[in-house]
């Protein structure tokens, strides 16, 4: 089992609010890590660590370290980073163009030319995300006209399209219902043969239908991480049996 | 009192209020068009002014206006847009952002005759620009710099900032971002703005009163370093300073300044109305 990323007593605040507490958690390559936990716990904090988006606020900080194939994330410039992992947002979040050019748009910027060739990147990218069926008659038809579930697939494939080490999903269906979840979930468990997955949701559900491993976190620390099932079926802290008992949270 | 009369007493005073904010743009446009109108002919709006500017057109003051205006613009909005985009894109809260900051708001408070004089000293006397239209124009686009930079800003705010972490998160650089996501959103706003600043220079006299406004010449500009009639301009000459000036003149001038003002309104308003509908968040 190789470790893709590997975080050491990482602590951060965003302005004097500490959000992520002394954290020692390690990711696993071709996994699913679900992160479960109630809001305000931490999750997206260290998810958005992971391609440094928390750093377009002026009042970020952190210490510790973070590493991706053992190399500091520091020493990575930013933009290949985030290439190499990519982001689902909560939210399905379109840019206001079409269905093609929004899943174009990321290889186009990176200078791919050849129009053929985002064609096909587009093709697969739509397929892998499953969505292409739905969308392969109108792809010059703009995506704020598909449905949020769809909307959300094709966030994926945007995502996949720049061709990803290790895709970050942010509560990716907390917006959708339960069909369009269930085909989320499908793409997931499909994508993680290729991709490294890291899964925060609110949803403790569907950490246990899809995640290999799961840890909990709790105001800012994590608790307990383990296999999905022992997590589920014995979880080893008080706090984390409460919360997945739906006792709290 | 009755809380339904008291209600009809409140809706009716407010109906009145706004009627009265209406009644005076109505009365104007009603004076200068019954007063005006009769002097609008085809020799009227394309020759010169002739007889002491009692006869004749007032051509050399249309394309006057027109040429300022339109060398302000060319100067004000890229360096306004470029200035907003840096101040709402990259600029870090730091001591300079914030006199940069202040001096933009204090800029937009100075009175346009204070520009004149400024324009005058350094653009006229200090560079030996003359009293010519660059002069004028760089007069006035320094004026409307302040409400490009905060109308271009406050377009690009309006940009959510979902959109650039959607993009970022790609691995899009931040210029990528800013060029391919945030400035085409954020561009029906800019123009917007920058079309209602166009109507607003081209009605302002105190600015080129020193700068670039001639009295009279009878030849159009041969270059953007002529002196030029203007028609503001014009009209404060030929309603103060000429006797016996036939009136329809006088209103003919300022009811073609108030078509060309608001023809450019008008084109705003209806660029934004279609930039709306053409939106897709």
């Amino acid at each position: 089992m190789v470790d893709k990323i590997i975080a050491k007593d990482l602590n951060c605040w965003f302005g004097k609010a500490c959000s992520v507490k002394g954290l020692n958690l390690s990711v696993h390559s071709n996994e699913i890590l679900g992160i479960i936990g109630p809001s305000n716990s931490g999750k997206t904090t260290f998810l958005r660590m992971i391609n440094r988006l928390n750093e377009l606020s002026n009042n970020f900080k952190y210490d510790g370290s973070l590493m991706l194939d053992g190399v500091d994330l520091k020493q990575i410039d930013t933009e290949t980073l985030r290439k190499r992992c990519g982001m689902v947002f909560a939210l399905p979040l379109p840019l206001p163009m079409s269905i093609y050019e929004n899943v174009g748009y990321g290889p186009l910027r990176h200078g791919i030319k050849s129009k053929k060739y985002i064609d096909e990147i587009v093709e697969k990218s739509l397929k892998a995300a499953s969505l292409w069926d739905e969308v392969k008659d109108r792809l010059d038809s703009s995506a704020m006209k598909l449905s949020g579930g769809q909307q959300q697939r094709l966030c994926i494939a945007r995502t996949l399209a720049v061709e990803p080490e290790v895709i970050l999903y942010d509560e990716p269906c907390s917006g959708l219902d339960p069909i369009s979840t269930a085909k989320v979930e499908e793409a997931m468990v499909e994508l993680k043969k290729k991709y490294t997955i890291i899964l925060v949701t609110n949803n403790v559900k569907q950490a246990s239908r899809v995640s290999d491993r799961t840890a909990f976190f709790l105001m800012g620390e994590m608790v307990e991480i383990g296999k999905t099932a022992d997590i589920f079926l014995s979880p080893k802290d008080k706090r984390t049996e409460g919360y997945i008992m739906g006792r709290y949270g | 009192m009755n809380p339904k009369l008291a209600q009809k007493i409140a809706f009716s005073l407010l109906f009145l209020v706004t009627l009265i904010i209406i009644l005076p743009v109505l009365m104007i446009v009603f004076v200068i068009v019954k007063e005006g109108a009769s002097a609008i002919t085809w020799e009227f709006l394309f020759t010169a002014p002739k007889d002491g500017m009692r006869a004749g057109g007032i051509f050399p003051a249309i394309i006057g206006t027109l040429s300022i205006v339109l060398c302000a613009v060319a100067v004000t909005l890229p360096m306004g847009v470029m200035a907003a985009i840096y101040l709402n894109e990259y600029a870090k809260e730091n001591l300079l952002t914030r006199i940069i900051k202040l001096s933009i708001v204090n800029l937009a408070g100075v009175p346009s005759v204070v520009y004149g004089l400024f324009g005058l000293a350094v653009f006229v006397m200090f560079l030996k620009m003359g009293v010519s239209i660059i002069a004028g124009a760089l007069t006035l686009s320094i004026m409307e710099l302040p409400v490009i930079i905060t109308t271009s800003r406050n377009a690009l705010n309006s940009v959510p900032q979902s959109f650039r972490e959607a993009s970022l998160s790609l691995g899009v650089s931040k210029w990528q971002t800013i060029r391919h996501v945030v400035l085409p959103n954020a561009l029906p706003g800019i123009m917007t703005g920058a079309i209602l600043s166009i109507a607003r220079i081209s009605g302002e006299t105190a600015p080129i009163l020193f700068t670039a406004a001639a009295f009279y010449v009878p030849h159009l500009p041969r270059s953007i370093f002529d002196q030029v009639m203007a028609l503001p301009y014009h009209l404060y000459i030929i309603s103060t300073q000429i006797p016996n000036m036939p009136k329809n003149i006088t209103y003919g001038t300022a009811l073609v300044l108030l078509v060309l003002v608001l023809a450019m309104s008008v084109s705003a308003i209806s660029m934004r109305i279609y930039f709306r509908k053409k939106k897709k968040w």
